[in-house]
This record gives C-alpha cells, structure tokens and sequence, in this order.
C-alpha cells in the first residue's frame, strides 16, 4: 500500500513539474526578457509577505471549488456546475449584506448561510435530474450556469445596481457583513479560515461518517453500492447539496472577503478550475489545500510575469490542460501498475474460469 | 407585446433561425459521429472555439478567407486527434480529455487573442475577413420564401450538406456501417477484422472537422472577430441536441432547429426591450426543459420493462 | 498426414502471470467429420480454439494446417486462412438487418456507397447455396435465437469458412431449433466443411458427432470414435474418476422453511426462457446445494432470489413474506447474506479499504456508528476479529481490497455476509478462483452459520465443494430441476456427471421432494 501511495505521489509530482516547465517553455517564447520572466514567475510570488498574501487569497475560492468537485468525483459525478453556483451564491449573499441589518458577528454568518443556501438550490436541479431521472448531469449542470449567470446579471442590473458609480456593481455592501482581514498588510481574511474548517468539514464527512463511506463506496462501485443495499438515489442527491453548499460558501466568501461591492461581470471561472484540483488531489479534501495553494501559486507568479513582460496570464489554463490529461494519462500508467498487481491475485480463477 | 409577435412573424425572424442554427448543426453532427462510434466527443465547444480563433488569424495573416477557413478546419482535426489518441492510446477516460480540451480552449484562445491583438476582449482590431454570403439567383426572388432560404452564410448552406453528410454516412457508406458496428457492438466488429481503435479515430477526426466548420462561421460568418468565449454553450447545447435526437443526424437536426428557435426568440426579444439578460437564458432554459422532458420518458419506459 | 486437415500437436498455453490454460493439448480433425470438444468449465477448451482462431499465440506445440506449418497472428489470417467461429454469445449488430450483419468488413461497393442491394443478392444466394435460407432484409434483433445463429454460421460461410467452430451452439436453442441446427450440420458436412462441435451436452453430442475428444485440466484427455463409446464412458473421462463419498451427516433435524420457491420461471430479454417452473424448499439448518454447468438457469435463480431480476412468474418467499416487491436496498432488511458469483462486479469495491468493505451492508448497525459518526474503534475490533478468524493475508484494515488476492478478497465478501448470522445465505461460486487454505475456511463457515440453523443456499460448479457441503442436492440442467437427492450419501462425482450432462434424469415424484422435502 506504501508503495502505491508513494507512487500516486511521485506521478502528481511529475505533472506539476512537467507543468512548470511549459510555463518555462511559454514564458521564453513570449516574452522578451525570457530569463529575468521565468524568475520572476517562480521566486517572487514568495519574495515579500504582501506576494504571499496574495497566493493565500488567491487559493481561497479554489479550495472551495475543489472541495466541491472533489465531494462529486468521489461519487463519481461529472457535474460542472460550479461557476453558477459561485456566481448566483455570490449575488444572493450580497443582496443579504447589502440590505440585511445585523450586528457584527453574526451577519457574515448569515450571509454564507445564504450563499450556501443558494448552492444548494442551484446544485439540486442537475442533482435531482439525476439521481431521479439519470440524466445526464454534466449538460444540465452547464445550462444552470448560464441560466444562473443570465438571471444573475439581471437582477444585479436591475435591483443592486448603484447607478452612482460608472461600473457595473452593485451597492456597497454594509461594513459589519464584511469578512474581516487577518493579516495586516495583506488581503487576507477570515475566509482562510472558513475555508480550511470546511475542508477539515468534508474530510470528516468522507471519511468519517456512514455517509461519506456511501458516496466514495457508490463512486467507487455503483453495482456494489446497489448490493450493499445503499440508497444511491439519496447518494447522488446528497453529494449534490454538499457541493452546493461548499461551493455557494466559496462565491459568497470570496465576495464578502475581497470586495466591497458585488463586482462580478462575468462568471468567475471556478468551475473547471475546481475540477482540476480535485483531480490533483486525488479528490482528497485536505489534498485540496495543497493542490489549491499550488495553483494559487502558478496563478501570483503569472500575474506577476504578466505585468512585467506582457505574457497573458491565460497561460495557466495552457498549463491546466497539461495538468489534467497527464494525470489522467497517470491513471492508465496506473491502470497499468493496478492490472499488474492484479494478475497475481488472478492466477487461479483464470484457471478455473477456462477464461470463458 | 405586439412588437414582438411582429417581429416573430416575419421572414427576417425564420432567417435568423437559420442563422443561429449552423454551429448547432455542425457540433451536433460531430457529436452524432463520435457517439455513434462509441467514442463521445464532449470538447465540441472547445474545438468550436479553437476553431473559431484560427480562422480569424490566419484569415487576417493570409489576409484571404478561404485560408481561415482551411486552417480553422485544420485546428480542430489537430486538437480531435489529440483527444483521439489520449483516449484511445493512453485510455485516458474521454470525459475527462474532453474538459482538458475545453479548459485549454478557453484559456489558450484568450492568451493568444491578447499575443496577437493585444486585446483580451475582441480582435476587432485586427482585418479578419469572412467568408461570403450567398444569393442564390432564381430563389432570392421568390416572395417570402426567398429572404428566408436566399442571402445566408455559405457555411449556413454547408451545415445542410453536414447533415445530409451525416446521415448518408452512417446510413449508406462502409465507414459508416463500421462505426456503427464499433458503436454497437465493439467484439462483433472486431470479430471481422474492424479495428476499433481505427474507427473510433476516424470517427473523432470527422467531428473535429465539423467543428473546424462551427468555429469557422462563428468568427468568420455570424460575426467577423474573434471575441473571449464566443461560443456562449452551444457546443454543450449541440450535445444536448444529440442526446435528444436519440444519437441520429436528422433527429439531432430537428433539436438543433428547436434550440435554434429558441436563440432567435431570445435574440429577438431582446431587442424588443424585454430584458436581455433574461431573455439570452431562453435557449439554456430550453435545453434545460429538453433533456428533462427527454430523460424522464427514458425513466418511464424503463420502468415498464 | 493428408487425412487430416488440421493438426494441433502438443499444443501449451501459459499466460504471463503463471496461469496454465493448456498444459499439453493434441487434438486434429479429418476432413468433413463432425467433432465435438467437451470438458467441464476450466478445461481448457475455449483457449485451445482461441488459439486456433488466433486470438492467442500457443506458448509451445505447433499447428498443421492442410499439411502445412501455420501460425495465425490474428482473427483476419484465421478467417482467411478458412477458420470460422460461431461464438457463444452471438457477434452481431442488433440494428442491422442480416444482409448488414453478414457483408459487416467486406461490404461490396457502388462507387462511395454500399451496394445494399447486392448485399441483399449476395446474401440471398449465400443462403440458398449453404441451405440456410435466412431472410437478408430483416432486421437481427427480431430474429429469434435460432435464426440468430444461422445468420452467424452464414457470416463464417460468406469468409470462406472451411473449418466451423461451433462454440455451445445448443445452448441457447429450443429442441426444434436444435433439430434444425443438426439438419443443417449435416448439410454443410456433406458440402465438406469440417465442424468443431463444443458442448457439454453429451445426448445431443451423442446424435451428431463423429468423433469425440475429452479435455480436462488443461489437456487431451482421450479421443473417441462416437458409435464406439458410451455417454457414461465420456462422463467419466470428463469428470474424472474420483470417487468422492460425501460426509456422513446423519439424520438432521431441520426447522422452518426460510426460503421458498415455487414455479420459477424467467424469460430473459432475447426470449430465451432461462429458468422453467423450478420449486424448491430451504428449512432452517439446512444445505442445499444446485450442481450443474454453468449456463443452466443458476444465474438467472440467484439473480431472482437476490432481487436483481424480478420475479415474473412464480413465487419466492423468504421467512414466508414474498419477495417480489423488495429491491436490493429492501432485502437486505431481512437477515440476509449474499456471497456474490463476480467478487469484482458486485462484492467488493477495488479502491475502497477493507474495513469499509466488510460493513458496507450494515451501516444502520448501532455498534459501527453512533449519529452517522462512524466508530472506529468497534469497526477496527470487528475487521481485527475477522482477520484473525478467518485468517485475511492483509496489510490491515485500511489496504484497499482490491490489492488482495481471490482468496483473500473472498474471506472479506464472506466474513461481511455472515457477519452477523443471517438465516439465510445465498453463496454463488463461493470458492471460484480461491486458493484451497481459503476455501477451506470458507466452507468451516457455512457448516457453522448452518449448524446455527440458517438456510443456505449453495450454487457451484465445483463437485467437490457441493458433495462436501450439502445436506441435500439437485442438479439443473436447461432451466429445470432435473434430479434432486435427500441425501449426498453415496453420491459421486462420476454419478452427478450424468444428469448434469442432460444424460439422465429423475421422475417428476423425485423431483417434487424438493419442495417440504426432507423431515
């Protein structure tokens, strides 16, 4: 068992370097100051505490993404969903911190109470559609996101506009709604905190409950799961309000902990990001911080090279897709190390079966 | 109110749907072939995208449409194959490849519009140019009916032909037969001497050149620039489409036609003052309500077995 | 030599991971005979024709095909070298027509298209020439079973097949279609193509074959001329002579009926009627065992009594509530226990720890877990406790149980069915590919669960395992209960061969003795 994990680490390992270098290889063929740009993008995200504050704030809403997907992989669910979670979490929520009157503590509480909620509701659609109906979770939940980005942009424009402003976004938001920062002389707030509770949250549920033992059990094996005398209809729709509500928590957090307004234009893009961490973590919950800071990281450093030598900081989704197909290009090495251990154990069925 | 049963009735209406239907009969025809072979391809958006992006470049460099439109096709049969061969060769799950494929879509269009048009947003600054419009001579003249089927893209008549194309594959050609044999049944193609492996590619190849044709009309036909994720979902819409045509070119067709419908209601609602940021949700509500209504008639015949 | 078309001499599969398939095979065939090829389940027959269709390299021995040296590299050389296989389980593509399924690889052209109507032609006539007039335009799926397989012996013809492997071809068959299918044998014999019969179904051998070749264990065991040998002679070269007198048990006293089944029947979706009226009693304390070759309705009777199918005509009661409104969540509400054939398909799941793999049936338990919190502690004691009895070659609890070998995987399937005593135990196969320490321990629980006066269900293929464990037995054979024995005293390997082999079978009184049998 060592040695699997060892080598499941070994091969995350050898995508995140592969996905360094292509950084490298993208950075000398873009920027005219080649040298100076690739240090720049691997050093100076950790050069001064402001930086590094900026990897923390940065990798925020991505553990909750990834927590997110993480909790449906794990059950074997393909639903994307994401970003219109965030996007309709965080305007909900703020429609609660702007209007709601509360005193301080409680107020961001309620706020992600809200968010969460939303989540929830949002989630349960391609949920429900599936548990009840098997359909196909990954199209539904894609349609949510546009729906949820069309109708959020109206009400935005429509009843949290503050026409006081040239841009669109929304009323300020009450200062006792707002997550507070934690450390001076950066932008980093409590939502940390919240986000490594609810890591520490997913983790005991998967782990630890009867219930997260049937979601990795149904992901695992939905025929077993079956045998076993799960309930996989209320599996699927289980997972589905966990994600929401991780993922809700995660829009409303960023909104409250980064900004002052609601600013969002356009859908903030967490969903296949999310993905991808969960996929590097081996959809593991507290993998996911880990993952999550190290994209966070690749993220500082590309702004950072951005600024100084125009190389668009698009190229981490170039380094995203590398990422993923080489890990799950890794599941067939994998595959291969899994069928090898595996014909040991085969020897003598093989025999009896006559391999018919 | 009144304005906008007005504006539904008329031929500019019917023609639009059209218009808006095209990337939809490519990329859902592209998802009837993969699927059909048993390899479905889910990066139609992605490719469409890609596609998109390199036949406004090379349009602009080449300064002619014609090379847009060969490397738009050449663009997403590149990036098909790579998915053909991380599946096939390295049986990376295909679902995943696919989300690979759309994510670097995404980013990698939006990197490279900013390298060559120093814009994050639209490469209207740079001189794409666009493939032509065509009128069609005794028909344009016809009453009504001539502003409806005359006057479009040259790549709106192509998407008939991609499904005329489709069917008569998968009907009428050797290839065909194979795919849906490898589709079907892997070890009775096998059994004769068909490569899976072979077909399937060959199947993933095609729908990356029905995407080169969706991507190509978005950026050089619907509009003439390139603009960040232009293609709003309807590589997923296509899909969608696919599943409710049952995995047939003319079933896939007439759903396409319906979320057709359904994105020129939006498009002209939105123009009648009705609020558009509903409004452009109708053809994703409607997709929505598709797959619902779809997948519950599924469950419930299902159930009598 | 020239006598024989085919020659395979001494022929030796091992696969890579030590698995012996073929130990030393010799098997030829004259040309125009009717061959048959029997053996039990594992004998090795199926890998020695994929070898002779060339979808397996043999590791030692040699072929002789028409007098010459050959190796197939794959299916296309065989079939162009005029091998044909008309597999168990049809290869065809259930939306083409016939004509379709037939020309699928060699489709003729009309410039882009396929000629469909020289497809139809060329099938029409393929018929009409081989006598196996089939109709080109209908679609496979409509077919019935026999029609089905006519259209795959045609698909062999239309490549030119020479030699025909036929592999189980009755199996699936109604007698009137099986008549049929030796009317047409005997055609293609006199046309002179050579047939390879496999089957363990020795009275429909009997009828057709020419000549007979026994295997077992992985090689020839002897060949036989069919008019000079007797259907109890070839049970026994298959079986193997071992006499195996089974346990005494004496007179037992057994309880309540806890599982009860009367006039079982099952259609399966192509038709085929798998199971045909089985009734059956099992009272507390008691063993009772179903022998007979795989294929014969076992799957589809578990597959009912474990609510996978449903109940379509009959009834099966368990602690007297029938059970055809339950699913699988339902069932396992009843004290209930189900070793699965496939441990792979549903008994385990691979990447998942062994603990949570040995509780996943009985999560609501209070001892594993208190509000949804699981106890480690009391889960940690029972995997421990299990380990230990049932001696699990583990790295602990927390390995996923897919690392483990048959045997060990099995003891986790088995130690989490009995876990808590069920009274009734469905075990399918329950030692299939586990090594004898395990099955041995296996089998120590059954007898105790039994003696604890549960009813145990036992399906196997393996003789040895069934004579040992059951207190009463009956062989299936097509779907029915065709022998059914109070006692296993007396009963042997050799004897149970005959009516697993459709040879014999007891009168209708015996085989109600199943039902309120045994006092």
């Amino acid at each position: 068992m060592n040695r699997e994990k060892t080598f499941n680490i070994l091969c995350t390992a050898v995508a995140m370097l592969a996905a360094i270098l292509v950084a490298f290889l993208i950075i000398i063929l873009v920027s005219d100051k080649p040298v100076e740009s690739i240090l720049i993008f691997l050093m100076q995200p950790f050069s001064s505490g402001r930086y590094v504050g900026n990897i923390v704030e940065t990798a925020i809403p991505l553990i909750f993404s990834g927590l997110s997907m993480a909790i449906l992989f794990q059950a074997g669910l393909f639903n994307l969903g994401g970003e219109g979670v965030f996007f309709m979490a965080g305007i909900v929520g703020s429609i609660a911190a702007i209007w709601l009157k509360l005193p301080i503590f409680i107020f961001p509480l309620v706020c992600l109470a809200v968010g969460a909620g939303t989540g929830i509701l949002v989630m349960l659609v391609p949920g429900a559609l599936r548990a009840k109906f098997n359909a196909n979770e990954m199209v539904t939940s894609l349609m949510m996101n546009n729906i949820c980005y069309g109708v959020g942009c109206y009400i935005l424009n429509n009843m949290m506009r503050d026409t006081a402003v040239s841009s669109l976004v929304s009323y300020k938001y009450r200062s006792a709604a707002l997550l507070p920062t934690i450390v001076s002389g950066t932008r980093v707030h409590v939502g940390i905190l919240i986000a490594l509770l609810c890591a520490a949250m997913v983790y005991v549920f998967l782990y630890k409950t009867k219930w997260g033992l049937q979601v990795r059990a149904t992901g695992a094996n939905a025929k077993f799961a079956k045998y076993s005398g799960m309930n996989v209809m209320k599996v699927i729709l289980l997972v589905h309000v966990i994600a929401g509500a991780v993922a809700g928590c995660g829009g409303i957090v960023e909104c409250l902990g980064l900004h002052k307004r609601f600013e969002w234009t356009a859908l903030p893009g967490y969903g296949f990001d999310g993905a991808m961490i969960a996929m590097l973590a081996n959809n593991n919950p507290l993998g996911v911080i880990g993952a999550a800071a190290f994209v966070a990281y690749l993220r500082v450093g590309a702004d950072l090279v951005s600024r100084f030598a125009d190389v668009p900081t698009e190229m981490v989704s170039i380094l995203q897709t590398l990422i993923i197909l080489l890990i799950s290009a890794e599941k067939f090495l994998h595959k291969y190390k899994q069928r090898w251990m595996e014909k040991d154990i085969q020897i003598k069925e093989v025999q009896h079966e006559g391999l018919h | 109110m009144k304005g906008f049963i007005n504006l539904i009735v008329s031929t500019d209406f019917v023609y639009s749907i059209f218009r808006v239907m095209t990337p939809l009969l490519f990329a859902s025809m592209g998802a009837v072939i993969s699927d059909v072979a048993g390899a479905p391809n889910i990066a139609l958006e992605g490719l469409m995208l890609m596609a998109a992006f390199s036949g406004m470049y090379f349009g602009y460099l080449a300064q002619s449409a014609a090379v847009g439109l060969l490397m738009a096709l050449l663009t997403a049969v590149l990036f098909a194959g790579v998915l053909a061969f991380f599946t096939l060769y390295y049986r990376t799950n295909i679902i995943l490849g696919g989300i690979a494929l759309n994510s670097l879509a995404s980013g990698g269009t939006v990197f490279l519009l900013y390298l060559v048009a120093n814009d994050k947003g639209t490469s209207v600054s740079l001189a794409s140019k666009t493939l032509p419009n065509i009128n069609i001579p005794v028909i344009e003249n016809i009453p009504i009916l001539g502003s409806i089927i005359s006057g479009h893209n040259v790549l709106t008549y192509v998407s008939v032909l991609a499904v005329a194309f489709t069917y008569y594959l998968l009907k009428s050609t050797a290839l065909g037969a194979h795919i849906k044999a490898v589709g079907e049944k892997k070890e009775a193609a096998e059994s004769v001497g068909i490569s899976a492996v072979k077909t399937q590619a060959a199947a993933l190849l095609l729908s990356g050149v029905m995407c080169g044709f969706g991507g190509a009309f978005m950026s050089m036909g619907y509009v003439s620039w390139f603009s960040r994720d232009m293609l709003s979902s309807r590589g997923w819409i296509a899909l969608a489409a696919e599943a409710m045509g049952r995995q047939t070119a003319l079933g896939s067709a007439a759903a396409s036609m319906l979320f057709g419908v359904a994105d020129a209601v939006s498009n002209a609602a939105a123009t009648q003052g009705l609020p558009s940021d509903l409004v452009k949700t109708i053809p994703y509500v409607a997709t929505l309500v598709g797959l619902t209504i779809f997948s519950v008639r599924i469950y419930r015949r299902q159930k009598e077995v | 030599m020239s006598e024989y078309i085919l020659e395979m001499n001494h022929i030796a599969k091992i696969y890579g991971n030590g698995v012996v398939a073929n130990s030393d095979v010799s098997f030829n065939l004259k040309k125009g005979e009717i061959h048959a090829l029997v053996g039990e389940n594992g004998a090795g027959k199926s890998t020695l024709m994929k070898i002779l269709f060339g979808m397996e390299q043999p590791s030692r021995g040699e072929i002789f095909l028409r007098g010459e040296k050959t190796v197939f590299s794959g299916s296309k050389e065989a079939i162009a070298k005029g091998i044909g296989m008309v597999h168990q389980h049809f290869m065809l593509v259930e939306s083409f027509t016939v004509a379709q399924n037939i020309v699928l690889g060699m489709e003729p052209k009309k410039g882009l298209f396929i000629d469909q109507k020289e497809a139809v032609r060329f099938t029409r006539e393929l018929g009409e020439r081989f006598n196996l007039p089939v109709d080109p335009e209908e679609t496979t799926k409509n077919l019935p079973v026999g029609l089905k397989q006519k259209v795959e012996i045609l698909k062999a013809l239309a490549r030119g097949a020479e030699i025909l492997i036929l592999d189980e071809p009755t199996a699936v068959l109604t007698p009137q279609e099986i008549d049929q299918l030796f009317e047409e044998l005997r055609q293609l014999k006199a046309q002179g193509h050579t047939i390879v019969f496999i089957s363990h179904k020795i009275p429909e051998i009997k009828q057709i074959c020419d000549r007979i070749t026994v295997m077992r264990s992985g090689r020839t065991i002897e060949t036989y001329q069919c008019e000079a040998v007797t259907e109890q002679q070839i049970s026994n070269a298959i079986m193997g002579c071992e006499l195996n007198t089974a346990i005494e048990r004496g007179n037992k006293k057994y309880g309540e009926a806890n599982i009860q089944v009367r006039d079982l029947s099952y259609t399966d979706k192509s038709g085929v009627q798998a199971l045909k009226g089985i009734s059956f009693d099992i009272r507390e304390g008691m063993v009772f065992g179903i022998a007979g070759v795989q294929g014969n309705g076992q799957v589809e009777l578990v597959d009912i009594l474990t609510r996978r199918k449903a109940v379509q005509s009959g009834e099966a009661r368990f602690y007297g509530q029938d059970i055809s409104a339950a699913d699988q969540k339902s069932i396992r509400e009843l004290s209930f226990g189900y070793v699965p054939e496939d441990r792979l398909e549903q008994g385990v799941a691979a990447s998942v720890p062994i603990s949570e793999n040995m509780i996943s049936n009985d999560l609501e338990n209070n001892d594993f877990q208190k509000h949804g919190m699981l106890d480690f502690q009391k889960i940690d004691a029972f995997v421990k406790e299990n380990i230990e009895s049932y001696e699990i070659r583990c790295a602990g609890g927390s390995q996923p149980v897919g690392m483990l070998s048959g045997g060990n995987m099995q003891k986790v399937v088995v130690a989490r069915e009995c876990g808590h005593n069920p009274g009734i135990l469905i075990a399918e196969q329950p030692t299939r590919g586990v090594d004898v320490g395990a099955a041995h321990i296996i089998h120590k629980k059954i007898v105790q669960l039994c003696r604890d006066g549960a009813s145990v269900l036992l399906v196997s293929a393996d003789l040895a395992e069934i004579l040992k464990l059951s207190d009463v037995l009956a062989v299936m054979y097509e779907g029915e209960i065709v022998a059914f024995f109070e006692s296993t005293e007396g009963l042997n390997e050799e004897k149970l061969g005959l009516f697993m082999l459709g040879i014999e079978r007891h009168g209708p009184e015996q085989i109600r003795k199943a039902v309120n049998g045994h006092e």
